[in-house]
């Protein structure tokens, strides 16, 4: 009995483990905080910016960022071709990014949740037929594809969701299906199937629990992904209309200034390595502490 | 391994009529294509004149019979913008992209074979930081920012390179290095875990114990195993620096099909658009079979099947 | 023949990090190697046979693994003795599959599937020999038809997948012996393999390590196999030797009650048994430093000794020899079984360090 004793002093316990987990990997701590500063923008962009972000002063036009010694702290990252505040127009370009990135693969995820059950679930001719659909997006270029789609729809914010939304969910649609298919193989779906369990139940109790680990992992990155191309697609004038601070919009027309105001294109940016770097990191954490099937290849 | 290749190619042809269907019905996601033809505050008259000129009133499965045929002779219609067949225009632009994509890729594969190995076999050491930082950063600048500042720094302060045009080996290397960095770090994130999980399998073991030593079980053992996966995202990462070219070519005014997405999609030139999609989305496919193959000549296991 | 010593091990300590806590894989594992002699190991799952063996030539992952102390002094029949476990990388690299050759267990994953058989039974001719070229893929066909591959020329250029589990085997066994080593470490060769093809392969060993005089160390789970190969047995448990002694002693007066246990699941030998020990209870947990005999929990001779020190290796009464490196028959019990007593407090167990051959530093 006293062996037994000891031994529990030397195993660690479930909490102490995740504990070391989130030690030993201080970088998902740090896309903490890098994500939750850009949400905190996007949340409170209207308490906290220091100038209006769209109203425009010619005057004080192309002012180059506070440290510059033709700066003024007053516009801590200089002003933009028509003399807006950038760091006001960075904090609420956070919105359309953040709104963008989660509405996006919110869509995703809940097509490609769909598609991916009932290809898992009931295979034959329709599963062949969801995942043939599937692959063949991933056939075209994924950015010519989209580049092509928002010129046809025109600009507008749900125009740019619905993109990101519909084009993301083969992904969704794999793993999905993916786990079904497992979980199928495991045996204890056709058991519980005979033991009168209902589709229902199955879903819900035992494929939906399994998937919720890889889903949110993938739904990280895929949200990253959105904010990045949004910013593409701004960038080449297909995303938002050009009113909207936006950070795409911003590099835009940063890009014409580059040759003698380059912090019109730089801070923006940032933002975008910033915001995408945090989700990243979150991303590989997450990845870490729900999925320990993938743990191996992490780290 | 016939029969393996000719499922491929099966499956490559069925991939391409989806690129079709896609494609075709792409221009039409309004319902009213001649609409999305012309500019924003083109008359009625010259709304109905683009719809006649280019058989919308016609029913759509007769629409649809006329592309996939002129598809198939590689016919895709006269471009708007330039009145030029779409095709041909596509292929004087191929060159210059394909130039600069392997010039990419070589950026690309210059610098994450040897950070994703040393990272990869030297777990929690600087260099390992050094891979696994390169990797993060290859997913988290995008490509049209770092352009851009390439530019600042090498073009505009040290006048190193070109800002922009395609002339001698100078121009391309700033283009190379902005739409090389992703797969930079692509594949230095590959490479790496791909030495991580060779690393530990049983006959790394093997080799040791017969007094192989490190460097040799490097190149002999693991890097011939790595290559394999390596090879088989060739295609898919091809397929990203297509679709990339679009903002690189943009930036540095390089005559690639890249630009010419862009221009044609200003220009509302959808034939033309048309064109490159479907060609681009066929190089892809063809490179997919192709790295397959190679997959497939590389590793024995698939090579001896049947 | 038998009488001269290749390989020394002493006090051999191995530790894992891992996310659960510290494992202590291996603790204090003495024992000697003779020339030309088998070792048989044998142990459940876990108890620390594999690690053991290959830390000897450091073939474990360090990290996570590290050994924490102990000397493995190998001395080779023409050279100077050398302790393994202080040698640099490239000393071990030229003493790996050239004096000391290994067998593992799962011939299916051991070989690269990515190489002929032919050019990595070469590989090891190469990088020891100064054999080249077609010479060296000569001696790699000839060792291929050694070990019993027909048609060994054309099967050189063969991959593994082509090849079955038990000529994989067989492979493994012509890289082991390719550069006529000392030692073979085979760490169950034939578990993974047909009940058919296992005899096959233990003949073959046999075979080849007698007519070379190699000495081997063999690992297995199966008491049947090891009873008509092995010279000597060690049995280990927990991460300790717990036994160890001629075969024909430790079958016919088996001291410890872990041994007596694990005799008495083999059915030949069980009539013989006097006591028969089921073996109840679950394998030890390594996370707890070894303060404590590890069998404590399982042993139905257990007193309050057990659990409150670490046992030593004590001589069993009767053993012929009182020198463990002589394969004095010992056991590392503080339960006399012979006298069916309790050891006295006094009693003093084995210093094995005090037994040391050759003058090694
Ligand atoms: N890389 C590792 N990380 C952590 N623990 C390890 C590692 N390798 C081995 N161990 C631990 O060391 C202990 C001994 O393992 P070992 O492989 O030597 O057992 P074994 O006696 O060979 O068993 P088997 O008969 O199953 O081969 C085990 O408890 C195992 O969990
Ligand atoms: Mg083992």
């Amino acid at each position: 009995m006293r062996i037994d004793a000891l031994d529990q002093e030397n195993v660690r316990s479930p909490f102490q483990r995740a504990l070391r987990i989130v030690l030993r990997d201080k970088t998902g701590l740090i896309g903490v905080f890098l994500f939750g500063t850009v949400l905190f923008c996007a949340v409170f962009a209207a308490y906290i910016v220091p100038h209006s972000p769209i109203e425009q002063n010619l005057r004080i036009s192309r002012q180059p960022p506070g440290w510059h010694e033709a700066g003024d702290w007053e516009y801590p990252l200089g002003t933009d071709n028509l003399g807006r505040d950038m760091l006001s127009r960075i904090i609420y370009g956070s919105r359309v990014s953040l709104t963008v990135g989660f509405f996006g693969v919110l869509i995703a995820m809940s097509i490609g949740m769909l598609l991916g059950l009932v290809a898992g679930y009931l295979g034959g001719t329709i599963d062949n037929v969801i995942m043939g659909v599937a692959n063949l997006f991933l056939a075209i270029p994924y950015l010519l594809l989209v580049v092509v789609v928002a010129a046809v729809l025109g600009r507008s914010l749900i125009n740019v969701i619905l993109i990101f939304g519909f084009t993301n969910a083969p992904l969704f649609v794999r793993i999905t299906r993916g786990e079904v298919l497992r979980i199928r193989k495991s045996g204890y779906v056709e058991s519980a199937v005979s033991l009168g369990a209902k589709p229902g139940r199955i879903i819900f109790g035992h494929i939906l629990p399994n998937l919720i680990g890889p889903l949110l992992t993938v739904a990280t990155f895929e949200m990253s992904g959105m904010i990045f191309y949004e910013a593409g697609l701004g960038f080449l004038g297909l995303s938002v209309p050009p009113g909207i601070p936006s950070w795409g919009n911003m590099l835009a027309a940063g890009r014409q200034y580059i040759q003698f105001s380059p912090w019109i294109a730089a801070f923006p940016g940032l933002a975008i390595v910033f915001t995408s770097l945090g989700m990243n990191l979150l991303g590989d954490w997450l990845r870490d502490v729900l999925d320990p099937r993938m743990r191996r290849s992490a780290s | 391994m016939q029969r393996y290749l000719f499922t491929r190619v099966i499956q490559s042809g069925l991939l391409m009529l989806g690129v079709l269907v896609i494609t075709f019905f792409m221009v039409r996601l309004t319902g009213d294509p001649a609409r999305t033809m012309v500019p924003r505050d083109a008359s009625p008259e010259r709304v109905e004149q683009m719809r006649v000129a280019m058989g919308f009133d016609d029913p759509l499965i007769i629409q649809f019979a006329r592309y996939v045929g002129g598809a198939v002779r590689g016919d895709f219609g006269q471009s708007l913008h330039y009145r030029a067949p779409s095709m041909r225009l596509v292929l004087e632009r191929v060159p210059a992209t394909i130039q600069l994509t392997l010039a990419a890729l070589g950026f690309a594969l210059l610098f994450s074979v040897p950070l994703g190995i040393i990272g990869g076999s030297r777990p929690g050491t600087i260099w390992d930081t050094l891979a696994r930082g390169f990797g993060l950063l290859g997913q988290t600048v995008p490509n049209f920012w770092l352009a851009l500042m390439l530019i600042v720094v090498f073009s505009v302060e040290l006048r190193w390179f070109p800002t922009f045009g395609r002339s001698g080996f100078a121009s391309v290397v700033l283009p190379a290095v902005a739409l090389g960095f992703f797969p930079l770090g692509q594949f230095t994130r590959l490479i790496r875990s791909a030495v991580l999980e060779v690393r530990s399998e049983d006959y790394i073991r093997t080799a040791y114990s017969k007094g192989i030593e490190e460097w040799q079980v490097l190149s002999r053992h693991i890097f011939r195993n790595v290559s394999i996966t390596l090879v088989s995202i060739l295609g898919v990462q091809f397929g990203y620096m297509l679709g990339g070219s679009i903002y690189i070519e943009s930036i540095f005014a390089w005559p690639g099909i890249g630009r010419m997405i862009n221009e044609a999609v200003q220009a509302r030139d959808f034939p033309l658009v048309q064109a490159i999609a479907v060609f681009s989305a066929g190089f892809v496919v063809v490179l997919n079979l192709l790295t397959d193959i190679a997959y497939a000549l590389i590793d024995p296991r698939i090579r001896y099947e049947d | 023949m038998t009488g001269d010593t290749v390989l020394q091990v002493r006090n051999l300590a191995v530790e894992f990090d891992s996310i659960d806590g510290t494992v202590h894989a291996v603790n204090n594992v003495s024992f000697d190697l003779k020339r030309g002699q088998t070792l048989g190991v044998v142990g459940e799952s876990g108890s620390g046979k594999s690690v053991s063996m290959m830390s000897l030539l450091r073939l474990i992952a360090e990290p996570p693994g590290k050994i924490t102390s102990g000397s493995a002094v190998f001395l080779p029949r023409n050279g100077e003795p050398v302790d393994l476990l202080q040698l640099p990388k490239r000393w071990l690299a030229r003493i790996r599959g050239d004096r000391i050759g290994f067998v593992f267990q799962d011939p299916m994953s051991s070989l690269n599937p990515l190489m002929t058989v032919g050019e990595q039974i070469a590989e090891s001719v190469r990088k020891h020999t100064e054999l080249q070229g077609s010479v060296c893929r000569d001696r790699a066909v000839e060792l291929l038809e050694h070990v019993g591959i027909p048609g060994a020329a054309e099967r050189y250029n063969n991959y593994p997948h082509q090849f079955s589990g038990g000529m994989r085997q067989r492979v493994m066994i012509a890289i082991a012996i390719a550069c006529n080593p000392d030692i073979i470490i085979a760490d169950e060769p034939t578990t993974a393999l047909d009940v058919t093809v296992q005899a096959e392969i233990v003949d073959r060993m046999q075979k080849l390590t007698k007519e070379l005089s190699i000495s081997v160390i063999w690992i297995s789970h199966d008491l049947g196999v090891v009873a008509g190969i092995a010279d000597v047995l060690m049995v280990m448990y927990g991460g300790s030797v717990v036994e160890r002694g001629e075969i024909s002693r430790v079958y016919s007066h088996p001291r410890h009650p872990y041994t007596i246990g694990l005799l008495g699941a083999l059915p030949k030998l069980g009539a013989a048994q006097k006591r028969l020990v089921n073996i109840g209870g679950s394998p030890p947990s390594l996370f707890s430093p070894p303060r404590q005999c590890a069998f404590a929990a399982r042993c139905p001779w257990v007193f309050d000794r057990c659990k409150a020190e670490r046992p030593p290796l004590f001589f069993a009464t009767g053993s012929h020899s009182e020198d463990p490196s002589a394969h004095g028959h010992v056991t590392a019990c503080f339960y006399d079984l012979e006298k069916d007593r309790r050891r006295d407090p006094d009693e003093t167990g084995i210093d094995v360090t005090a037994f040391e051959v050759g003058q090694q530093g």
